[in-house]
């Protein structure tokens, strides 16, 4: 036992090292892409007609007359202090953007997620159980034209039929704008935050507010669970351990629900941290369309006023919950799996 | 039988033919669903290829067209005899935009999967036949790029190039390929790595054939199985990431084309007054054709590999890469 904590430890730091040149790649490419491409971001932002004085007063506010090289060792020690930028156009931190926006994104693609592993695991499993039936070939269609659809365009669908045509569900917002300006915040979240204050309605309202959002990203996400989980579960019947089970007997339900659907679920923890980057791609969609007030909308807003600093930060923030999720992800597997090792 | 003579040059025209006979033979034993799926979708994609093309003759209008005879058509007109999809806010004729958005859509993705296959493949190539410095970086780089969100990667260089080269199929298209070329270099490089250690290309190197030679003759023709399969599925993700940019407002000028992205953005505030026509129809559209080039990519890559071992984005398939390169280190 010990040597398997020491070992499980090793990985941890060795996974953690391998962590630090690629988040320095990507705050070098993001840097590349957003500093050094050509063109005047500043006079952008402020709309093309500021006066030249302005625009090189803001320049040496945001440090933009510096040389290149200096502005990039600027950029990486402000990340480093977790001072991701100033907004040109608003003059807000992006701290405080990732702040009072982040709890929207966070519940938002909660759910979505939860949505998506209910729907992707239960189809993918009984598309790959029963393979080249007809509920293969159902969960399979499924699986496609689910990839098929634009995760605004199923949202706008829905907007459509549950929202003006059947008057069921909002269409639009976190929450109805009483509750919203009358609830406590503790977490950000709506859903728990109306909870702790013991305040049902708001509980209903905003649960309310979320199920079109939640489940329109959710059952899109729900493709690629579809389509993994399927395929595992096809390789894993192929398995000699499979053969093995069958050969001393067991009966097949227990080969395929104990054996089987075990092993195949396994991968899912490594498709839940590829996914995050879908859902936070999809966050930024489903936000738009749903009028979501998320990081993805505010994204879309400052995308729209040309705001380098503002898109260069929140692209910052993406990029570290991208590579987060994909070390957690690698912890867990590693905890779960003791074949992974270095 | 020691050694694999390689071919002399004669016989050069008639070994390629049969590898490409070899390439297809696969397709045309394909059987039941997999079968199926694949002719549906080579239908559904050639239908649309025929609509982008006969455009000018069947769609009843010009993309941007309100007015005919001098008369405004009616703004918001529910699907009548005179517009068979309705019409937008704009006045223009439902049924003319989703068909000229389908030559929007397909000149997008062929522009993008020429370059991203161009850039990709040759990359993936020589990094993955000559190793070294060079491999290890660029393999650092492709996977920052694949770590990244695509949509998200594609919106900041459509974003970029908005003010450089203005919004159009060239911006959209290279936005698009940025994205994918990491994905062709990744499974080119690995598939290499595999096949420089085989036999045959052994046999070729001893015989002193130079590296050009044998990645051309050897590698090349073993490793491009693996690109349809993908370029398609790809195609398919670029139509959607094209109708995400063009929802986003980073897609085509909307005096320069009609895209279906664009379309639905403006439907999503038609929605509130139970206005559909606006959004359903350029919407299916995207659906339709992504559904048809994903059927018929999954179709191809179950039947150039029927154990589904090289699934670009199967979680085994990341396994392999990752103990490729610890064996590598």
């Amino acid at each position: 036992m010990a040597s398997k904590g020491t070992s499980l430890r090793k990985y941890a730091l060795v996974r953690l090292a391998l962590v630090i040149p690629m988040l320095f790649i990507l705050l070098t490419m993001v840097f590349l892409l957003m500093r050094v491409a050509p063109g005047d971001p500043i006079s952008a932002a402020l709309g093309g007609h500021a006066p030249q004085s302005q625009i090189d007063e803001i320049k040496a506010q945001l440090g933009y007359d510096e040389p290149i090289w200096k502005q990039y060792f600027q950029y990486l020690g402000q990340i480093a202090r977790g001072n991701l930028g100033t907004t040109i156009t608003d003059r807000r931190p992006v701290t405080d953007v990732v702040r009072e926006n982040g709890a929207a994104t966070l519940e938002l693609t909660f759910y979505a997620m939860l949505v998506a592993l209910i729907v992707g695991v239960t189809f993918g499993l009984l598309a790959g159980r029963f393979r080249d039936t007809w509920i293969d070939g159902t969960g399979r269609l499924f699986g496609i034209v689910i990839y098929a659809m634009p995760v605004f365009f199923l949202g706008l669908m829905a907007q459509l039929f549950f929202g003006s045509y059947l008057g069921w569900l909002p269409t639009s917002d976190r929450a109805s704008p009483i509750v919203e300006a009358t609830m406590e915040t503790h977490t950000g979240l709506f859903t728990v935050d109306s909870l702790i204050n013991g305040d049902w309605d708001a509980f209903v309202d905003s649960v309310k507010h979320l199920i079109l959002p939640a489940v329109t990203l959710g059952l899109v996400t729900a493709g690629v669970f579809i389509r993994l989980i399927r395929v595992n579960v096809i390789r894993t019947m192929k398995d000699d351990y499979i053969e093995a089970a069958r050969a001393r007997g067991i009966d097949e339900r227990s080969v395929v629900y104990q054996h089987a659907f075990r092993n195949a679920l396994v991968p899912v923890i490594t498709v839940v941290g590829l996914t995050v980057a879908l859902l936070l791609s999809g966050a930024v969609l489903t936000e738009t369309t749903f009028n979501w007030p998320g990081i993805g909308k505010t994204l879309v807003v400052y995308l729209q006023n040309r705001d380098y600093a503002a898109v260069q930060g929140l692209i910052v923030v993406f990029a570290l919950v991208v590579v987060v999720a994909s070390l957690v992800i690698d912890f867990v597997n590693a905890y779960i799996d003791p074949r992974i090792r270095y | 039988m020691a050694v694999t003579t390689p071919p002399a040059e004669a016989n050069q025209r008639t070994s390629r033919l049969t590898g490409v006979r070899r390439a297809f033979a696969p397709v045309a034993e394909a059987r039941g669903m997999t079968r199926t799926m694949l002719w549906i979708g080579a239908g559904i994609t050639l239908a649309f290829v025929l609509i982008a093309l006969l455009a000018p003759v069947i769609a009843p209008y010009d993309f941007d067209t309100f007015q005919a005879n001098g008369k405004r058509f009616p703004q918001l007109a529910p699907p009548s005899r005179d517009h068979l999809m309705g019409t937008n806010v704009q006045s223009t004729d439902v049924l003319s935009r989703v068909i000229w958005g389908t030559q929007t859509e397909l000149k997008v993705v062929i522009v993008s999967l020429i370059i991203s296959i161009g850039v990709g493949v040759p990359l993936g190539l020589f990094s993955g036949y000559f190793g070294g410095k060079l491999d290890r970086i660029l393999v650092l780089i492709m996977d920052a790029l694949l770590v990244f969100p695509f949509l998200l990667l594609a919106i900041v260089i459509a974003f970029l190039l908005a003010d450089k080269v203005g919004q159009g199929i060239l911006t959209a298209a290279i936005a698009i390929t940025v994205v994918y070329i990491p994905l062709y270099f990744r499974v080119v490089r690995n598939h290499t790595i595999s096949i420089r250690e085989e036999p045959f290309v052994e046999a070729a190197r001893a015989l002193g054939a130079k590296p050009m030679t044998i990645i051309r003759k050897y590698v090349f023709f073993n490793v491009v199985q693996n690109v349809p399969p993908l370029a398609t599925l790809n195609a398919a993700d670029a139509i959607l990431t094209l109708a995400a940019l063009g929802f986003l407002g980073y897609g085509i000028q909307p005096t320069e084309g009609a895209e279906w992205g664009y379309d639905v953005n403006r439907a999503v505030s038609d929605a509130a007054s139970g206005i559909w026509w606006t959004g359903l129809f350029p919407g299916l559209a995207i659906v339709l054709l992504v559904t048809g080039l994903t059927l018929l990519g999954e179709g191809l890559s179950e039947t150039v590999n029927p154990v589904l071992r090289k699934r670009p984005v199967a979680p085994v398939d990341l396994e392999a890469t990752r103990s490729i390169e610890i064996e590598e280190q």
